[in-house]
């Protein structure tokens, strides 16, 4: 039998979305025109963090010439929430953060509903504003959900009524109090990793038609069309089949569009005035306030250590800032209690992570889900154990490295892992033991910084992919799922994984964004999963084509199907070398007989896949007994940098990043998301933090106060890197890396600052300030 | 308010069109003339994503009124590449410069600019020149590369 060498998986191409994006052809949700009868929404927002509504008075609103409605809390008295239904369409008596949606105007154009907006008279009585997750825990701290404990909730979750805790994950593993005991070594210490925000360039951006009969149709820039269709139909009392959700091209999505925010205000206005279409986008300062935000860490670590530099026990208390809703952040809080060990052996495990109510604006998923809040602490301590102890940090994590076959915290096997071979190869490109040139300038220092990192995906135990492949008469085919496009190149694997399978060019290959009423189901595009899940679900939809192809030309050719290939859109036979019928003779049409019928049809190929070995049932004391992650992926970073002592300014003049991709179906597209991770890293490490007054205003909602990295912050040399150990369930081997690529910049940047002056610093981002300061300090 | 009508030329065509004195050309352009290439991403002139043509020079179309265009010339991405896609467009693509490609039509016109006003920049001038067009995807180096690639085979 013909053996055959992968075409198209492993190869680099061009993006499949690349020409549509470069014209400036892709249409994203605002690029819709939705008609002369489309409405506009003006968002009363709340001037208190906190706060009783006494009244709303809307009489002077509605009076207005060309105003269709107004929304306020009682017309949707619903709560909603992906895993906690905390969250409120719009709140009914009491509003949690400041910058929330507390009504809405809908008129015929957006002077009249921004004018009419603040005719609506709305008396509030302040509560006390809570900042801080270790204020919120406090015995005597206001409660800012007093009834949590008749909030509906996934079983996995254990929300703790009369207190502001939305939910607690726990891991207990040996004994570490014992194990601390027998320790050479231990080190505690607090990080706090602060607020950030996603800050894709598309703003949230939702639009909505309910018609009289029931449907309602909305457009949305979103990771998560069915979760979203799902939270919405349930939230509003509508059948699953009567609500669509289209979702064309997202401008950036990084966890903000996952699951459901600004979406039901759109839905909510939309069906205040049935037969109009409403769009809401929102302005770069509303998207500050009112989608979500990475949650703020506050971790206290302890870990133990023999001489030789086994780690013996880590205890891990990670205090989260959930802000005033846990609907999905409590799943991060949960997520990464689980893993909060990093990508080590460690016998003897304690962690408690909280998720904790205070009055910042809700935070949710962002890329990386907590690792990269929790990675700063345990990196940061990394480096400070192993040279307390007298040992290389990259050797020290080299030695604790996790490898296959070793129990995670939660009791279950590690599977295959490349993490040894991601940190060599890293040490390797950043010259690791070969310290920095330092430049003849006296007040510039260089230095080196190291971080290991793994990540799972956060999903239920039942998230699941399914695709539909349909051919067409030419023999191209277009391929339905709802993964979605955000830019890390899904629709290129995609192709790339049928295109192998069917041995098509991908010239021939469309895929198709998300329309839940055509495309088949997809949990959500986060958790870095989409490539093994949605992938899995491609490559049996594209082997179910194959089977009805080879059963079609079996059948009217007299040959064995065992006999017969596909190579480049024909079908050729291993015994006959002439013969060859390309796809487009018999896909639609079938085969003709000698006596004139045919054989076959429409080749339409479906797949699916969900996990089946996955359960979120675990003890809740302890954490164990279930199988609550599908793999790791690991990784490993490291920076060289240069300081100026002067100024304080960092400067990343080199970067490294590996991770084990398992197989990379497109290597080139693999390698763009670790630069581009690593960038937004950056980000965090050295300028991002979103800054709160006392009274719970966000002080920097724009890019002038709230910086991002530019092209000219970024590191000249990059050099990302591809470790390919196979993941056994993945398609081709492959499994994801895209959120990881963030994960070791905070930690690997802090460590090479000490690494560089002698300061450790516990909180990014690192700016001047704080490195000014601290040596200022440390001259004391 | 009173609206205005204004005349200018857009992508090599005159158009008039009604305006109000508060209207800001991006919303002009996108949601009056259908052109949607420009993007909204701040509104303050912060993330470059609206940039496109006036006379010649980039402008933020987020900040600019549609009063102030009258009589002159605005070429946007659909403009540019009327004759088929340009070498740098060919060389973004080829490069696979974009990710969600929201900032790529501002990006295209930014660097359209600096590669008419200097047409052998080196690495320094183009990450300069694109400082203030923000993308949250890429990390720049792969637009960076694609800019440099065009001007070796120039
Ligand atoms: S939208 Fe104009 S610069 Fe950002
Ligand atoms: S490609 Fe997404 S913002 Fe640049």
């Amino acid at each position: 039998m013909k053996t055959f060498d992968l075409k198209y998986v492993g190869h680099d191409a061009v993006r499949i979305d690349g020409l549509e994006k470069i014209t400036g052809s892709a249409k994203y949700v605002d690029d819709i025109d939705l008609g002369p009868a489309t409405l506009y929404a003006s968002i009363l927002r709340s001037p208190y963090a906190h706060a009783n509504i006494k009244k709303i008075d809307t009489s002077k609103a509605e009076a207005v010439e060309g105003v269709y409605a107004v929304v306020t809390g009682k017309d949707f008295p619903y709560r909603y929430g992906l895993y906690l239904k905390d969250n409120y369409v719009f709140p009914l008596d009491r509003v949690r953060y400041y910058g929330q949606h507390v009504a809405a105007v809908i008129a015929v154009t957006q002077e009249i509903a921004d004018e009419a907006a603040k005719l609506i008279e709305i008396e509030y009585e302040p509560l006390p504003v809570l900042q801080n997750p270790l204020d919120s825990i406090k015995e005597d701290a206001p409660l800012i959900h007093p009834d949590l404990g008749n909030y509906e909730v996934v079983p996995w979750l254990y929300p703790q009524p009369g207190t502001n805790i939305a939910h607690v994950r726990k891991i207990r593993k040996g004994n570490v109090e014992e194990a601390f005991k027998e320790a050479d070594f231990i080190l505690e210490d607090w990080y706090l990793v602060p607020h950030v925000v996603h800050a894709p360039i598309e703003t949230h951006v939702s639009a909505a038609l309910y018609t009289p009969d029931g449907r309602l149709t909305m457009w949305n820039s979103s990771q998560s069309p069915h979760t979203q269709r799902n939270i919405i139909a349930h939230s509003f009392n509508l059948k699953h089949k009567d609500v669509r959700v289209i979702a064309p091209y997202v401008g950036g999505g990084f966890g903000g569009k996952a699951g459901v925010n600004m979406e039901v205000v759109a839905a909510a206005c939309a069906m205040k005035v049935p037969g109009h279409p409403v769009k809401i986008r929102y302005t770069r300062k509303e998207e500050f306030y009112d989608t979500s935000m990475r949650q703020e860490l506050h971790a206290f670590i302890k870990i133990g250590v023999k001489k030789d530099g086994t780690i013996v026990a880590l205890k891990h208390q990670l205090y989260w800032d959930v802000g005033a809703s846990a609907e999905y952040g409590s799943n991060v809080v949960n997520a990464t209690g689980f893993s909060a060990i990093g990508p080590y052996r460690i016998p003897n495990v304690w962690i408690d992570s909280f998720a904790i109510y205070t009055n910042r604006p809700p935070c949710g998923a962002y890329r990386g889900f907590g690792y990269s809040e929790f990675h700063f602490g345990i990196e940061s301590h990394m480096d400070r154990v192993a040279k307390a102890i007298g040992m290389d940090p990259v050797e020290f994590r080299k030695k604790n490295a996790i490898q296959e076959g070793d129990t995670v915290a939660y009791g279950v096997k590690m599977g295959p892992t490349g993490i040894k071979q991601c940190i060599e190869e890293v040490a390797k490109a950043i010259e690791w033991g070969t310290p920095s040139e330092q430049p003849k300038e006296p007040n510039k220092v260089r230095a080196k910084g190291f971080a290991a990192v793994w990540k799972a995906p956060a999903m239920p135990a039942n998230e699941s992919s399914a695709a539909f492949i349909k051919f067409n008469e030419d023999g191209s085919i277009n391929i339905l799922v709802s993964g979605m496009e955000l830019g890390q190149g899904f629709l290129t694997a995609m192709a790339k994984i049928a295109a192998e399978e069917l041995s098509l060019p991908l010239e021939k290959i469309r895929v198709e964004l998300p329309d839940t009423d055509r495309n088949p189901y997809e949990w959500q595009t986060v958790a870095s999963h989409v490539t093994w899940s949605c992938g899995n679900a491609v490559r049996r939809a594209a082997i179910d084509a194959k089977e009805q192809i080879l059963n079609t030309i079996s059948e009217a050719y007299y040959i064995e199907k065992t006999n017969l290939y596909l190579e480049d859109g024909k079908v050729k036979s291993y015994t006959k070398p002439d013969f060859e019928i390309p796809f487009e003779k018999f896909v639609i049409d079938g085969v003709q007989m000698e006596d004139g019928t045919f054989r076959g049809g429409p080749i339409l190929g479906k797949g699916m896949f969900m996990p089946e070995f996955t359960s979120a049932k675990v003890n809740p004391e302890t954490g164990q007994g279930g199988h609550p992650n599908v793999h790791y992926t690991t990784g490993a970073g490291a920076v060289e940098i240069e300081i100026d002592t002067e100024t304080g300014r960092i400067k990343v003049l080199k970067m490294a990043e590996a991770f084990d991709a398992g197989k990379a179906i497109n290597p080139d597209i693999v390698k763009q998301q670790i630069t581009g991770g690593f960038v937004q890293g950056l980000g965090t490490a050295l300028y991002e933090e979103v800054k709160f007054s006392e009274d719970g205003r966000i002080l920097n909602p724009n890019f002038t106060d709230y910086k991002l990295p530019t092209a000219l912050d970024v590191p000249r040399e990059m050099h990302p890197i591809i470790v390919e150990v196979p993941q056994p369930d993945g398609p081709f081997g492959a499994r994801g890396i895209a959120e990881h690529t963030m994960i070791p910049v905070m930690p690997a940047v802090a460590n090479a600052v000490e690494n560089a002056l002698g300061i450790r610093i516990k909180n990014p981002p690192i700016t001047s300030e704080k490195i000014i300061k601290a040596l200022l300090e440390s001259k004391k | 308010m009173e609206s205005k009508e204004i005349k200018f030329k857009l992508n090599g065509k005159i158009v008039r069109t009604e305006v109000k004195p508060y209207d800001k050309l991006l919303e002009v352009l996108r949601d009056k003339l259908g052109v949607k290439s420009p993007k909204y991403g701040c509104g303050r002139g912060e993330c470059g994503a609206c940039s496109v043509l006036l006379d010649g020079k980039t402008v933020r179309s987020c900040l600019i009124y549609a009063v102030e265009v009258d009589g002159h010339e605005i070429v946007s991405l659909e403009g540019l590449q009327a004759n088929g896609l340009t070498e740098l467009q060919k060389s973004f693509l080829k490069h696979n410069s974009f990710q969600c490609g929201f900032c790529a039509p501002g990006m295209v016109i930014q660097v359209t600019e600096l590669l008419r006003e200097n047409p052998h920049p080196d690495e320094e001038e183009i990450r300069e020149y694109i400082s203030g067009n923000l993308c949250r995807c890429t990390g720049y180096n792969p637009i960076v590369d694609a800019v440099l690639d065009v001007i070796k085979n120039k």
